[in-house]
C-alpha cells in the first residue's frame, strides 16, 4: 500500500500522467525524486546539528565578548580583590567566589557519602521491589524545581535551622579548637551553611543514581566469587564494588558538583546575599556568583557592573565545563570497562 | 571480640548507615512535599485562576496572567527546541554517529545538558534582549529552548541507538531510502523513547526560574504580547516569596503547589509511559 502511494505521489510531480507517456520514465523519476530527498534530508539533519554545535559554542563568545570590558578594567584582580562594590565601580569576585566554593564543598561533604548509602541500600539491601519506588522516589527530589526548594528552605527550613540546629552545631563543633571557629556567630538561619545543606539535598539523587548505575555494572560473577569466599556485604561494597567503579563514582560526584556550582535559585534565597566577609564563620551571610547575578542583574547600570555579572557568568560557565568535562571523561572510561 | 565478630559488626554498622542515608533522602523528600502541599492547599482558590497578580500594595489577586504566560513561553519554546533536539538527535544516530561534527555536537551538547541554566538566560540577554533594548517574552522562549534542545537531542540519540539494525536492514531491503528508514521505520519504533524525552523536557522547562529571570522579567498584568515583558508562574513565585506580606506568600506558596504537582506529574507520565510501551 505504501509503494502504491509512493507512485502515485510521484506521478503529480511528473504531471500527473498516468499512464507514463515513455514506458519507464516513472521509475526514473521516482529515483531521482527519492534519492533528492534522501540528500535534502541528510542536510537538513547535519545543518541542524552544526547550528546546535554553534548555538552552544556561541555562549562563551558572547559571554567573554560582553566580559571583555570588566576583564580590560581589572584584569587578574577581577579574581583576586574582595570589593565587590557596585556604587564605587569596582569589581573583585573572590568573596563570590568563595561563597560558590564554600557552599558546594558543604554540599558535596554531605552529599556524597549519603548518595553512597542510597546506592547501596538500593544494589545490596533492598528487597527487590522496593527498589523501583525507592529509586523513582529519589530521582524525583531531583525532579523537583529550584526555586521550590528555594522558598522552602527561606520560610520553612531556616527558622527551624536557627532554632534548633544551629545553637546545638554552635555548642558542640563550635568548641573543638580551630575548626570552631566555622560554627561560630548567631543563629540567623540563612547563610553559607544553609546554602550548602539545601544544596546536599538538591544534588543527592543526581550523584546516588549514577553510583547505582556504575554499582549495578560491576559483574555479578566478581561479587558472587567475593561473596562465595565468605566476605560480608560490606567487604564486598568497599573491596570489589568501589575499587571496580571507582571512575564512574567520580564522574557522578562531579556531576553533582557541577549542578552545585551553578545552582541559581535556592543558593539566593538562603545564602543571605552580602557581599561583604567580615567572619570565617560558615554561619555568616555571604554571596555566591549565580545569587550576585540573579540579584543584581536587572537593575545592573550598563557598563562596568553589567559587564562584571556576565564576567561572574563567564567564570562559572568555564569552572563547570572543566567539571563537567572530567565527569564524562570519567563516565565514559567507566562505559569502556 | 575475635575477628569475625569485629567484620560482623563492622558490616552491621554500615548498612545501618546505609539505610539511614536511604531514609535521610526520603525524610527531605518527605518534608518539602508535605509543605508544599499543607501550605499550598491552604492558598489554593478559586481567586488564583481568575485574577491578575496583585499590584503592590494590594493584598489579595490571583495567578491568571503568571498560569498564562509560563503555560505560552513553555509550550513555544517546547515547540521550537523539540523539532531542532529531534533532527539533531537524528543526525547524530543516524547519520554523523562516528564523523567529528557528530562528536563535537555530542560532547557539546552533553555539557550544556548540565550547565548552569542561569547563564544561559545571560547568554540570550546578550543576543536578544540587549539588542532588542527590552525585556520580551520572545527571549524567555529562546532560553528556555536551548534548555529544551540538549534533553531531547540526548534522549532521541539514544531511543535511537536502541532499535535493532536488523529493523533498518529490512527496510532498506524494500528499497526505501535513507529519510524513509529513519523518519518512518526508525523514528515510529523509537517514538515511545522520543517522547518521553520531550515530557522530561517540558517537566525540566516548566520550574526552571534562573533563564527567564534577565528575558521575559515579569510583569504585573494581563499580556500575551510576546514582544513585551511577560509574567511567568516560577519569576513570580520568586518575587512573592521573598516579599514580606504574609497574602503574597500565600499565594506563592499556591504557585509551589501548582509548579511541582505539574512537574513531578510529568514525570511520573513520562516513567510509567515509557515503561508501559516497552
Amino acid at each position: 500500500m505504501d509503494a502504491s502511494l509512493a507512485v502515485s505521489k510521484d506521478d503529480a510531480q511528473t504531471g500527473g500522467q498516468w499512464p507514463p507517456v515513455v514506458e519507464g520514465s516513472g521509475e526514473a523519476t521516482r529515483k531521482r525524486v527519492s534519492s533528492w530527498q534522501d540528500a535534502g534530508f541528510a542536510w537538513l539533519v547535519r545543518l541542524v546539528a552544526v547550528f546546535v554545535l554553534v548555538a552552544m559554542s556561541g555562549i562563551v563568545i558572547a559571554l567573554v565578548y560582553d566580559a571583555w570590558p570588566v576583564l580590560n578594567a581589572f584584569g587578574l584582580d577581577f579574581l583576586i580583590s574582595s570589593e565587590w562594590n557596585p556604587p564605587m565601580d569596582r569589581y573583585g569576585a573572590l568573596v563570590l567566589i568563595y561563597g560558590t566554593l564554600v557552599t558546594s564543598a558543604i554540599a558535596l561533604f554531605i552529599a556524597v557519602p549519603v548518595s553512597f548509602g542510597i546506592a547501596i541500600f538500593l544494589t545490596e539491601l533492598s528487597p527487590a521491589w522496593l527498589r523501583r519506588p525507592l529509586g523513582t522516589a529519589i530521582e524525583l527530589l531531583a525532579a523537583i524545581p529550584s526555586i521550590v526548594y528555594g522558598m522552602w528552605g527561606l520560610l520553612v527550613f531556616a527558622p527551624v535551622f536557627a532554632t534548633h540546629v544551629q545553637p546545638l552545631l554552635a555548642s558542640t563543633l563550635g568548641k573543638i579548637p580551630f575548626l570552631g571557629v566555622l560554627f561560630s556567630g548567631p543563629p540567623l538561619g540563612i547563610g553559607l551553611l544553609t546554602a550548602g545543606i539545601v544544596l546536599a539535598i538538591m544534588i543527592i539523587p543526581f550523584i546516588a543514581s549514577v553510583m547505582r548505575d556504575v554499582f549495578e555494572i560491576t559483574p555479578p560473577m566478581i561479587r558472587e566469587s567475593a561473596y562465595g569466599l565468605g566476605c560480608t556485604t560490606w567487604e564486598v561494597v568497599w573491596r570489589i564494588v568501589l575499587p571496580y567503579s571507582k571512575t564512574g563514582v567520580v564522574g557522578g560526584v562531579m556531576l553533582g558538583l557541577g549542578r552545585a556550582l551553578g545552582e541559581t535559585m535556592a543558593v539566593t534565597f538562603v545564602i543571605g546575599n552580602t557581599s561583604f566577609l567580615t567572619s570565617p564563620s560558615l554561619f555568616m551571610p555571604g554571596n555566591s556568583a549565580t545569587s550576585a547575578i540573579a540579584n543584581e542583574f536587572a537593575e545592573a547600570a550598563p557598563g562596568l557592573h553589567t559587564s562584571a555579572l556576565i564576567g561572574l557568568a563567564l567564570m562559572l560557565f568555564l569552572i563547570t565545563l572543566v567539571v563537567l568535562m572530567i565527569s564524562r571523561f570519567m563516565l565514559s572510561r567507566m562505559k569502556k570497562h | 571480640m575475635t575477628l569475625i565478630q569485629r567484620r560482623k559488626l563492622t558490616n552491621l554498622m554500615a548498612l545501618g548507615l546505609s539505610l539511614l542515608a536511604m531514609g535521610f533522602g526520603l525524610f527531605w523528600l518527605g518534608w518539602i512535599l508535605l509543605t508544599v502541599l499543607q501550605q499550598g492547599l491552604a492558598g489554593l482558590s478559586i481567586n488564583l485562576f481568575t485574577q491578575m497578580t496583585p499590584p503592590p500594595g494590594a493584598a489579595d489577586g490571583g495567578l491568571l496572567n503568571a498560569l498564562v504566560g509560563s503555560v505560552l513561553m513553555v509550550s513555544l519554546a517546547t515547540m521550537v527546541g523539540t523539532p531542532i533536539g529531534i533532527l539533531a538527535g537524528i543526525y547524530l544516530a543516524e547519520y554523523g554517529q562516528k564523523s567529528w561534527l557528530g562528536s563535537a555536537t555530542r560532547y557539546v551538547n552533553d555539557l550544556l545538558l548540565s550547565a548552569p541554566s542561569i547563564v544561559i538566560g545571560l547568554f540570550v540577554w546578550t543576543l536578544v534582549v540587549s539588542r532588542m533594548q527590552t525585556y520580551s517574552g520572545w527571549a524567555g522562549i529562546a532560553a528556555l529552548s536551548l534548555i529544551v534542545v540538549p534533553v531531547v537531542v540526548r534522549t532521541t540519540e539514544n531511543m535511537l541507538l536502541l532499535v535493532p539494525d536488523s529493523l533498518r536492514e529490512a527496510a532498506f531491503a524494500l528499497g526505501a531510502p535513507k529519510y524513509k528508514v529513519t523518519t518512518s521505520v526508525v523514528l515510529r519504533a523509537a517514538r515511545s523513547g522520543v517522547i518521553t524525552g520531550i515530557l522530561l523536557a517540558v517537566a525540566r522547562i516548566g520550574g526552571e526560574t534562573a533563564p527567564l529571570l534577565f528575558t521575559s522579567l515579569s510583569s504585573q498584568f494581563w499580556s500575551m504580547d510576546l514582544g513585551q515583558p511577560i509574567a511567568s508562574l516560577p519569576v513570580m513565585i520568586s518575587q512573592f516569596a521573598m516579599s514580606p506580606f504574609p497574602e503574597w506568600q500565600q499565594i506563592a506558596w499556591a504557585g509551589v503547589l501548582i509548579t511541582t504537582l505539574g512537574v513531578l506529574m510529568l514525570n511520573i507520565l513520562a516513567r510509567t509511559y515509557f515503561r508501559q510501551k516497552n
